[in-house]
């Protein structure tokens, strides 16, 4: 069987500083993958060569046997990859329904003559699409703040709007940057929930950056361990707890 | 022969336009704003001066320490009335205050000195220098010196002195600069004196070499002087100088052998063509915005 | 909920509104309450309505500062000015002709300067626009054609308050329906963040040169409206100013909201009429107000709402009846 994502020999340098290294990942479809690893280990930096925002030095990136690599970031969205940011980054003065139906626009087809002669299409379009991100937004429990700024959202609703967000450009491979990060801990199992709940349901995959060792355990059925930029361990989550590596590097040399 | 004398001629302009780039570089690097009221100030600097001379009748060089003392106190207060209030809007919006400002300058100078050219009295007088066939008028001589050695002073200051380091850790990370302990305020309001000081010599040894003041003179001198800045790499003092004596020759060549009409437009082309290809200028890095 | 239903009655009402001003204007002009002087006047406040809600297109919702607009209406200007100047159509539409080739030669100048220029992000858009503005007004003083230093005569007057308001409507009604649609929305979107934007599946190349063309391509219009009223064009009136004028219309009516950068460009063009009385001290007045403003309304007039009649009556409704 193939898989989902085939990533191998992932590079990039930063004026000579390797930040990632030989990076390898496979995810097959409706695989639950968590990427940990300390601070400054490149995990942001895979998500952004995952998606185009940068151009790896060398090394592939596969997408259901497609390559990736020199797409711009809104191509490899249509391509069924989208994303979520570390810090959270939304359409701050655009209303929270406004945020979600911007991420329809690859399905969305009027033209803009449509728009401006107000023509059918422009009509059903926006009246499907509208009942689209509602529903959308009623997974993640927004549907009452659907017509208010995004930057009026608490916190924690920010988040799950930029999950609502990426899921509605369809993908099949979702990337979550740190999606509790700033929850306390029972908005981070509400979330969790959530997370899983949007998997079985749009029958995707997703890879989850976290910093919370216990969460990721809990959740990912695959967890691979990023050091320096390059893979150190990857497996089952019993096996990344009981490897000695994985150990000495992210819980600590124990004495 | 001819050549050459265009290339002196490009370095006496360059050497004006760098005195004035550096104000807007300098700004730049600080608090990220293009101070549209930067080309104003040099043209309240041209006035200062000249007054000195008619009214005070002191020698040129005192009337050019008025006028940067003037000029160096005019952009404090604009930076204290007109920028600061702003600091944290989009920044669109200091650029507007900035547009407002320049305005308010130039209807000002024409209110007290009338929309008249006022000529300019000859203050370097004497016999020019010969090198090989070439004569340079000592104007030439005396602005590039000055430019020079003002901006060694600049760089020295810039890189040696503790206020100097001061600017470079607010250009660098304003946040972080305050947490340091440095006074983000002082060291802006400092920012805008040198800047404005240096634009007043620019203005003064513009004064000579095209002896006409009026209240427009600024807008096309600060936005050449501009241009320089973006050219070389806005924010950084090297890249200020760079630009402004490329744009200085370039100038002067397409002046000399193509047409005066068009320098403009030559000017303008160049940077366009350079932006295209380094988008932060020659000396400028580009930086990666962090995702 | 139902978009349709949501906004038919905005539609009805601004439509009324719409015909009722155009009734009442031209109603005082026959009867000659409004003299030649003010007629002149509100042509200039159509004009500069559509320069400004077509700045707005690319400053306020697509988020991008552009210092060049006037460069686009000389385009249009002039490019209109030769058609009528040249073609011998029938004069009824031959300036309806000459108007849409003004627009579209803007537009594809603006293709031109859009698709390297929108490569560079921030303050280096602005830049280069303003540097294309300077080059298209040296590059007009320096063509045979184009008149040179002495200007273009000989255009026939053609613009009146009826053709101006009309294509003023059309114009805002154009960039209103763009805006409130997909295609706006991506536009917006752009603004607010690009990296998202992306990340959202927008594609912000393709929309940033829409917004930017279209922006032209009404800038042009506008120019050839101009060329046709004042009828001697010359490069000095489309030079650096002219763009910051626009500018200025648009920050002080709010970055993002039609309505305000059209109420904005009324007072605007009003206001230095008022000031005429002072004319000495007009500029310097107009310098203060600006900075004031900035100051102490930094988001503009509006800011990014919309200011909407509807509202207005409904709320005059729930004032009166309840």
């Amino acid at each position: 069987m193939t898989k989902l994502l085939d990533v191998k020999n992932l590079s990039v340098s930063f004026g000579g500083l390797k930040a990632v290294n030989q990076f390898e990942i496979q995810i097959g479809s409706q695989e639950l993958v968590g990427l940990i690893g300390p601070n400054g280990a490149g995990k942001t930096t895979v998500f952004n060569l995952l998606t185009g925002v940068y151009t790896p030095t060398e090394g592939s990136i596969l997408l259901d046997g497609n390559s990736l690599i020199g797409k711009g970031s809104n191509k490899i969205v249509n391509m069924g990859v989208a994303r979520t940011f570390q810090n959270i980054r939304l359409f701050k003065n655009l209303s929270v329904i406004d945020n979600v139906k911007i991420a329809f626009q690859s399905q969305m087809k009027y033209s803009a003559l449509a728009a401006v002669l107000r023509l059918p299409s422009y009509w059903k379009e926006e009246k499907l699409f509208e009942e689209k991100a509602l529903d959308l937004l009623k997974i993640f429990k927004l549907e009452n703040f659907a017509y208010q700024k995004a930057c009026n959202l608490p916190y924690g609703e920010q988040r799950k709007l930029e999950i609502a967000r990426a899921l509605a450009t369809e993908p099949k491979l979702l990337l979550l940057d740190e999606p509790a990060a700033g929850m306390n801990p029972s908005e981070t199992n509400e979330l969790m929930e959530t997370i899983r709940l949007v998997k079985e349901k749009f029958e995707i995959a997703i890879l989850l950056i976290e910093h919370d060792m216990s969460l990721v355990m809990g959740i990912c059925e695959k967890v691979a361990v990023l050091e320096y930029g390059s893979i150190i361990a990857s497996g089952s989550p019993e096996q990344i707890q009981n490897d000695p590596r994985v150990i000495a590097s992210y819980l600590g040399e124990s004495d | 022969m001819d050549f050459v004398l265009q290339i002196i001629n490009g370095l006496h302009v360059g050497s004006i336009y760098a005195l004035i780039a550096l104000g807007y570089t300098m700004v730049y690097g600080i608090v990220k704003l293009i101070n549209f009221a930067h080309g104003d100030v040099i043209m309240i600097g041209s006035y200062v001066v000249l007054l000195s001379l008619t009214e005070l009748h002191v020698p040129f060089w005192i009337a050019i320490i008025v006028a940067v003392v003037f000029c160096a106190l005019l952009g404090m207060l604009i930076e204290r009335f007109a920028y600061k209030p702003l600091r944290n809007a989009s920044r669109i919006t200091p650029l507007i205050t900035a547009i407002g400002v320049s305005l308010l300058l130039q209807n000002i100078a024409m209110k007290v000195f009338s929309a008249n050219p006022k000529p300019f009295p000859n203050v370097i007088s004497g016999e020019p220098f010969q090198f090989g066939g070439v004569q340079v008028g000592q104007v030439t001589i005396y602005t590039i010196l000055i430019s020079v050695v003002l901006m060694v002073l600049l760089e020295l200051f810039v890189l040696k002195t503790k206020m100097g380091k001061a600017m470079r850790a607010v250009s660098e990370d304003a946040g972080a600069a305050t947490l340091m302990g440095i006074n983000i305020n002082t060291t802006i309001a400092i920012t805008f004196a040198i800047g404005s000081g240096l634009a007043a010599v620019g203005g003064a040894l513009y004064s000579t070499a095209y002896p006409i003041v009026d209240p427009y003179i600024g807008s096309m001198l600060g936005l050449k002087a501009f241009i320089a800045a973006v050219l070389g790499g806005i924010g950084k003092i090297q890249g200020a100088m760079l630009g402004a004596f490329i744009i200085g020759i370039t100038e002067c060549l397409t002046k000399g052998y193509v047409s005066s009409q068009l320098s403009e437009a030559v000017v303008f082309a160049i940077l366009i063509l350079v932006l295209l290809v380094k988008p932060a200028g020659i000396l400028g890095q580009n930086i990666r915005e962090k995702v | 909920m139902n978009v349709l239903k949501k906004k038919i009655p905005s539609y009805i009402v601004n439509a009324i509104s719409v015909i009722a001003i155009y009734l009442i204007i031209s109603q005082l002009v026959w009867i000659g309450v409004i003299n030649n002087y003010y007629l002149g006047i509100i042509i200039v406040i159509g004009i500069n309505i559509i320069l400004s809600t077509s700045l707005n297109l690319t400053t306020g919702f697509l988020g991008q500062l552009t210092l060049g607009h006037a460069g686009f209406m000389s385009i249009g200007a002039y490019a209109s000015a030769l058609f009528s100047i040249n073609a011998n159509l029938p004069e009824s539409i031959e300036f309806y002709f000459a108007l849409l080739v003004g627009g579209i030669c803007a537009a594809i100048v603006g293709i031109l300067v859009g698709i390297p220029a929108l490569r560079l992000r921030g303050d280096y858009l602005a830049i280069i626009t303003l540097g294309f503005g300077e080059i298209i007004r040296v590059i007009i003083l320096n063509l045979d054609f184009t008149g040179g230093a002495k200007g273009l005569f000989g255009i026939p007057y053609a613009t009146n308050f009826t053709n101006v308001f009309f294509i003023m409507l059309l114009t805002i009604y154009i960039i209103w329906t763009v805006i409130d649609s997909r295609h706006g929305r991506a536009i917006k979107s752009i603004r607010e963040d690009e990296i998202a934007a992306e990340a959202a599946g927008v594609p912000t190349t393709y929309y940033k040169l829409f917004a930017f063309t279209l922006g032209s391509f009404f800038a042009g219009i506008a120019g050839g409206l101009y060329s046709h009223y004042i009828l001697i064009i010359d490069a000095a009136k489309f030079d650096f100013n002219r763009s910051i004028e626009i500018l200025v219309i648009v920050v002080l009516g709010g970055m993002g909201s039609l309505t305000g950068a059209i109420l904005a460009a009324v007072t605007l063009t009003i206001l230095p009429e008022y000031l005429r009385e002072f004319s000495e001290y007009r500029m310097l007045i107009y310098a203060v107000i600006l900075i004031f403003a900035m100051i102490f309304r930094p988001k503009g007039l509006l800011g990014t709402s919309e200011f909407s009649l509807l509202k207005v009556f409904q709320f005059i409704k729930r004032k009166v009846i309840g």
